[in-house]
């Protein structure tokens, strides 16, 4: 699984990496997310789908690995 | 045709309680047309749905937050320059990229000491006092008021009287809006904040400190007007008391009716986090969304919202009752309620969600351990809810220990 983040649509909530901070940052100067792992391990897959679903503006989407858009 | 609403039930509460009806009308119409005589300021429609408030509060191309010239209602007297919930994209964009940064929860926990050393001030002084006291004006309202006016950078000095005129607007009688006396007092002391803030940018424009208006003024200065500054100000220092204090007086009142989670919340500290989540999820201080214009005809599930229709949406019916797992009316603090909507959703998700987290965190555990007797003087029935605000909350909170 690889993780895309949409910087533009981000609305900088600091709330994934509140509680995933091994895979997402913050940047200091914008605000706006920053991808720390983009292929997190399989054991990291679930964590990372309940923040997807729980992020205020859909920002973070996981795609397959191999499919070019999934 | 759809059914419509005819009640105000998401507009009334039994006390923290959510009326009985919203979370059926939550099961069986998610989306519903609302009746004029439930509707409170002219707006059509009601989403009580998980799904269906999602789709809405995420919809910024389609649902404007700017009301039409012909549904401008209430707002006056109100700064609305500045005011992040009444701009669309791209100009919301602009303003919220200006502030983001400022809000980051790395840089909010930087404001951690402050928190502490004025939650402490405010508890020493009401136990100073002794009991009886009012928890609104002596730690509901003043905690994020200087937080709010340290974050700002508004002096030290000012802070208390500029905190008094904004608890002089806020804390007025309930039935504020029948009473002329009453309003012209509230008028005049929101003109008083709104001067206040209005100088302070002046002079930081002259001299920016290294607090949130001098930072602004530093990277921003030039794309930014003393009028939008003065609202952004306004707006941060409002939004911040309003919604920070309403949650640090029903918080409490909600552990004082819940004494085994508040004997929980005293015995396990490891569980402050999840305990201010489900706290936030619990209470949901600020039960419906502002409204929302559609600017073109959308559907949502199997409803058509018509072009200049405003949907309002209960942010409180799907924290009480949509959330999956989360069995309606119970409050337990051990429970992941991560996924409530009580800051919102979508590109105006709180700004403020970090700095309220800091606040609640510190301030409840010390409200509590300063006094392990906390108890109300009146039935928690009897005091006075505020219903007709956009945020909920007490006049007063009459307390002893
Ligand atoms: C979640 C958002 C907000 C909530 C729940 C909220 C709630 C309230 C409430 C309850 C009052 C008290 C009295 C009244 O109804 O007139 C009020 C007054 C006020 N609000 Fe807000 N507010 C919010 C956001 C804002 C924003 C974004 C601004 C930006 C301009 C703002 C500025 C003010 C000001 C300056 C007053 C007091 C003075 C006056 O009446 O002119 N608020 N608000
Ligand atoms: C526990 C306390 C708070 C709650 C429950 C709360 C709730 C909310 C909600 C529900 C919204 C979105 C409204 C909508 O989309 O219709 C919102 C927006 C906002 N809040 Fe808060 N809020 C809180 C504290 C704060 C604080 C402390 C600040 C200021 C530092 C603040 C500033 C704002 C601003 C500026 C917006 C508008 C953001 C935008 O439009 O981009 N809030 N808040
Ligand atoms: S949760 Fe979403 S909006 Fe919030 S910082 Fe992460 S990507 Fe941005």
């Amino acid at each position: 699984m690889e993780i895309r983040v949409d910087r533009e649509r981000c609305a900088g909530s600091s709330l994934c990496l509140s509680y995933l901070p091994e895979v997402f940052d913050q940047s200091d100067d914008d605000g706006k997310v920053l991808l720390r792992t983009p292929v997190p391990g399989a054991d990291m897959e679930e964590a990372v789908r309940g923040v997807a679903a729980r992020c205020p503006t859909g920002a973070i989407t996981l795609h397959a690995r191999d499919a070019q858009d999934a | 045709m759809a059914k419509r609403l005819k009640t105000a039930a998401h507009t009334r509460r039994n006390g923290i309680e959510p009326l009985p009806e919203l979370a059926s009308i939550s099961a069986q119409t998610p989306l519903v047309r609302v009746d004029a005589e439930g509707s409170f300021s002219g707006w059509h429609w009601l989403a009580t749905g998980l799904d269906e408030v999602r789709a809405i509060l995420s919809d910024d191309h389609r649902f404007s937050m700017i009301p039409p010239p012909t549904q401008m209602h209430g707002a006056a007297g109100r700064v609305e320059i500045g005011n992040l919930l009444r701009y669309d994209p791209p100009e919301h964009t602009r303003l919220r990229k200006m502030l983001v940064p400022e809000f980051t929860v790395r840089r909010i926990r930087r404001l951690e000491p402050f928190v502490t050393e004025i939650v402490t001030d405010c508890l020493d002084a009401l136990e100073l006092a002794g009991p009886p006291a009012d928890l609104m004006p002596t730690f509901a309202l003043p905690v994020p008021g200087l937080v709010g006016c340290a974050l700002l950078g508004v002096p030290r000095d000012d802070a208390a009287d500029l905190a008094r005129h904004f608890i002089s607007t806020s804390a007025a009688a309930t039935d504020h809006r029948t009473d002329p006396r009453e309003r012209e007092r509230m008028r005049a002391a929101g003109n008083a904040f709104v001067t206040y803030i209005r100088r302070l940018v002046r002079q930081k424009r002259r001299d920016p400190g290294d607090d949130l208006l001098g930072m602004l003024i530093r990277e921003h200065g030039a794309d930014v007007t003393d009028e939008e500054l003065t609202g952004i100000a306004a707006t941060l220092l409002g939004s911040s008391i309003e919604n920070v204090g309403g949650m640090l007086a029903l918080a409490p009142l909600a552990l004082l009716q819940h004494p085994d989670q508040l004997a929980l919340f005293l015995d396990r500290p490891e569980l402050i986090d999840q305990a201010v989540e489900e706290l936030l999820r619990y209470v949901s201080s600020v039960p419906n969304s502002i409204p929302r214009y559609a600017t073109t005809d959308v559907r949502v599930g199997d409803q058509v919202i018509r072009t200049g229709e405003v949907v309002m949406c209960s942010l409180l019916a799907v924290n009480r009752a949509q959330l999956p797992g989360v069995p309606q009316d119970t409050l337990d603090i051990t429970r992941d309620s991560s996924g409530h909507i009580a800051f919102g959703h979508g590109i105006h998700h709180c700004l403020g969600a970090s700095l309220s987290r800091l606040e609640l965190r510190i301030a409840l555990p010390a409200l509590f351990r300063r006094f392990p007797g906390l108890r109300l003087t009146v039935p928690a029935e009897q005091l006075r809810y505020r219903t007709w605000t956009p945020n909920y909350g007490v006049d007063v909170l009459p307390v002893v220990w």
